[in-house]
């Protein structure tokens, strides 16, 4: 569903990227492992045109995506839910659910219905519907960024870190939901520090370090690995 | 009677810092957006007295050279960011602030060599010359008229920022711009309304302005403009309640100087003016109404 090829990020001089390559297969929860500053949120970023690509191909259904402007990519099916949420803090909740299904006409059409459809996976949204997203809990603002993606009615979902500053039962939720959606067909990519929820959800999952894979393979193999070395990217010279 | 010149002169505040306040307002709509400070915002007021002056000369009625005044204005503000902003929209806030000097000195020259250094009047409408009596208190047309559009503005814009899709996806991109283009809304659609809401806004003040004064020169827009960025940073850099907040409270203090100040004063207005400014800032550095951003 989702390829990259030769990927390659760099923002000036500094390369947070280094030629990674990435399949995620459609149905597939695949996660990207790796410590702070691995280059997992530039992979991303640069899927989603918001990380400047300089070497490499994004295809998206077999379509080249690569460098496209991210509200194309959104129309496109795909779409991502951003590190530390940044939902619109000083938009209601239903505003911000919305702002979520702004890219097509027809996505605008149902839009009513879809925040429905997110009310009743999400309850306690529907109770805030009319707060200002700011004065959310943090698991609530993760809930109201993934519903916002939702609203989007994506075929690939990319996540950056969305266990985050939670609390366990409130990520518990989150990768529950996650499980839940990817069974209805919803292809997942997820990028996590937090290993062990991922490798839970995740099928395949690939390491990163210094902006390079490192290790890759079923969530089983890589949960075996030993991930603290590959973290500080002993796996590039193996 | 002290109580009735108060009351005066707490109407001619409110339509001096109306005025201040859609002028203000227009600022911050696109450096909310877009992190410009747009030094050409006064030009919009000018090239909407012009719109008036032409349409009136030629034998356009009163009203409809007002609204060709406004739709010039939209049309010069939207083809500014198309122009000469969008080419730098991703520049430095430095890059975009002198563009936004070109822009503003040459539509000054344009304007001084294609039309006149010398004002040229525009006949206000005798009805507005007048005034209207409410009991023993006597408020001129035009303050009126200024209060009464400076409220349908703000209603409409709020209406506009709140009910539309456009408007909540401008109040989102004003917040986190990135995100919004994550939502798929195509970021030049967004900037484009900004600005045509701030060359409306613009024109709005500049019809105001006009009634004041009677007359459209090239340098017309360049006090007023002054005026709005001490409102903008008064009422908070970016915040669209702060810049309405800053714009009221600048014409508050500004017409109860002129109106309290001891004569012998009355020549150091500006400077007390501003010195009340400082002392706000000093105690508000963010402004009246901090702009809100979400915590990233």
């Amino acid at each position: 569903m989702l390829t990259l090829k030769d990927l390659a990020v760099s923002y000036g001089p500094i390369a947070a990227v280094r030629g990674v390559n990435l399949g995620v297969g459609k149905g597939e929860i695949v996660a990207l492992l790796g410590a702070n500053g691995a280059g997992k949120s530039s992979i991303l970023r640069a899927a989603m045109g918001l990380a400047p690509i300089t070497a490499g191909r994004v295809t998206l259904s077999g379509v080249d995506i690569t460098g496209r402007d991210p509200a194309a990519i959104v129309k496109r099916g795909m779409t991502l839910v951003p590190e530390g949420r940044r939902v619109f803090a000083h938009l209601t909740v239903l505003e911000n659910l919305t702002m979520g299904a702004a890219a097509t006409p027809s996505l605008r059409a149902k839009t009513v219905a879809n925040c429905e459809r997110m009310y009743e996976l999400f309850p306690r949204l529907a109770e805030r519907r009319s707060q200002m997203a700011g004065s959310l809990s943090g698991g609530e603002q993760q809930m109201l960024a993934i519903a916002r993606a939702m609203m989007a009615e994506p075929a690939m979902l990319l996540l950056d870190e969305p266990s985050l500053g939670l609390a366990p039962n409130i990520i518990d939720q989150i990768f529950d939901f996650l499980t839940a959606v990817n069974r209805q067909g919803l292809t997942i990519l997820i990028v996590e520090q937090n290993a062990d929820i991922a490798l839970e959800v995740a099928g395949r999952a690939l390491v990163v370090a210094q902006g390079r894979v490192v290790k890759e393979g079923t969530s089983a193999e890589v949960a075996r690995a030993d991930l603290a070395s590959l973290y500080l990217g002993a796996g590039a010279a193996a | 009677m002290t109580s009735e010149i108060i009351i005066q002169q707490l109407v001619n505040a409110v339509a001096v810092g109306g005025t201040y306040a859609l002028l203000a307002l227009g600022l911050a709509i696109v450096f909310s957006v877009m992190g410009l400070i747009n030094f050409a915002h006064g030009e919009l007021m000018t090239i909407t007295g012009y719109g008036i002056f032409f349409s009136l000369a030629a034998g356009l009625p009163f009203p409809l050279a007002l609204a060709a005044g406004i739709g010039l204005a939209i049309v010069a503000a939207v083809s500014m960011e198309r122009i000469a902003f969008r080419p730098v929209r991703r520049a430095s806030p430095t890059i975009m602030l002198l563009s936004s000097f070109a822009v503003s000195t040459i539509l000054h020259i344009l304007m001084q060599n294609l039309i006149a250094t010398r004002p040229k009047a525009i006949a206000i409408p005798e009805a507005l010359a007048g005034a209207v009596n409410f009991g023993t208190l006597q408020i001129g047309a035009i303050q009126l008229l200024s209060i009464i559009i400076t409220a349908i503005s703000l209603v409409g814009l709020t209406l506009f920022l709140n009910r539309t899709l456009l408007g909540i996806s401008i109040r989102a991109a004003a917040e986190d711009f990135d995100v919004t283009r994550l939502m798929g809304v195509d970021a030049n659609r967004v900037i484009a309304t900004a600005f045509a809401a701030s060359g409306a806004l613009a024109a709005i003040a500049g019809i105001l302005w006009i009634f004041q004064r009677g007359s459209v020169d090239p340098l017309m827009g360049f006090t007023p403009v002054l005026k709005a960025f001490i409102a903008v940073v008064l009422g908070g850099m970016g915040s669209l309640g702060g810049a309405v907040a800053g714009g009221f409270l600048l014409g508050f203090i500004e017409v109860m100087a002129r109106a309290f100040l001891p004569d012998a004063l009355q020549s150091y207005r500006e400077a007390i003016v501003l010195t009340v400014v400082i002392g706000v800032l000093y105690r508000y550095p963010d402004g009246l109404i901090p702009r809100q951003v979400s915590v990233r």
